[in-house]
């Protein structure tokens, strides 16, 4: 089980309360995309990601950008028992999507680049390790069921 | 994963941008690097402080940062240009070269905390395959 302090629930609960999924979400893929290029193998049906252009223009990575942050929306909701509310996530990812789940952990990295260019200095060190620390329970959980 | 022409060219422009905070980015980053990934004060043990923005931490960044700096003027040639730091990292501080990357992605974060929008994702995958060769050579002498 995770133990979490107030801080970081309150601090989780914060930003999911602030940012804005419609910018957010689209900007931590699309970087996800340019960024490790290699992750562009799961979005074959997403048209021409040739390149950083092509890909910042693309409308179903923008969507699918703000479904993958609103994904994060049962965690928050659920901080104690994060790793049961993924079981259903993690297989599909799994045994459907076949994702290499190292590649979570590159989206994650990505989605605390863009709140930060978001947030600027808001973005405190305290902020940025409770959200890290949120983000690897919920890449642990959604590698969970691969067998 | 070596750096194309262009993204040579990104990286001396950006780093070019940032050279007027690039001492509070250093500070900035190393002070995340112990407060994200706590397992990483335990290089600096000797220190009176390895908290978060204390003095030797900052102190430490921004010595770092000029290291950044001086490796993107050796851009060309990283492992020749770096093995006297690379003998250093893997005979006297033996840090562990997992922690390059986690020290990458804090310096990231400070960058696009900074400079939101010249940080673009071009900027980002040059930058950050930049700080990968770095890593790289300091990592040489290892073994």
């Amino acid at each position: 089980m995770v133990e979490w302090t107030e801080f970081e629930r309150d601090t989780i609960k914060d930003i999911f309360s602030k940012i804005d999924y419609d910018v957010v979400g689209p900007a931590a893929l699309t970087r996800c995309l340019v960024v490790y290029p290699w992750t562009r193998r799961y979005f074959g049906n997403f048209g021409a990601l040739y390149n950083a252009e092509g890909i910042m223009g693309n409308e179903m990575v923008a969507n699918h950008g703000k479904k993958v942050l609103h994904g994060l929306d049962r965690a928050v909701k659920n901080m104690d028992h994060i790793k049961e509310s993924y079981c259903e996530l993690s297989q599909l990812h799994s045994d459907q999507f076949h994702v290499d789940p190292d590649n979570f952990r590159l989206l994650a990295d990505c989605l605390a680049i863009a709140i930060a260019t978001q947030w600027g200095s808001a973005f405190t060190p305290d902020i940025q390790a409770a959200f890290q620390k949120f983000l690897s329970v919920v890449v642990f959980s959604l590698g969970s069921q691969y067998h | 994963m070596s750096l194309s022409a262009k993204q040579k060219a990104t990286v001396k422009d950006f780093f070019g941008k940032m050279a007027t905070r690039s001492d509070d980015i250093g500070a900035e980053a190393l002070s995340r690097l112990v407060a994200v990934y706590p397992q990483t004060k335990s290089y600096f043990a000797h220190w009176k402080s390895a908290s978060p923005g204390s003095a030797p931490v900052r102190k430490h960044g921004i010595t770092i940062m000029g290291g950044v700096y001086d490796a993107v003027g050796k851009i060309d040639d990283l492992k020749a240009g770096l093995l006297s730091l690379s003998e250093l990292h893997a005979f006297m501080l033996r840090v562990d070269p997992v922690n390059f990357k986690l020290l990458a992605h804090c310096m990231l974060v400070c960058m696009s905390m900074v400079f939101p929008e010249e940080f673009t994702p071009q900027v980002h995958v040059a930058v950050d395959k930049f700080l990968a060769q770095l890593a790289l050579a300091l990592c040489e002498k290892y073994r």
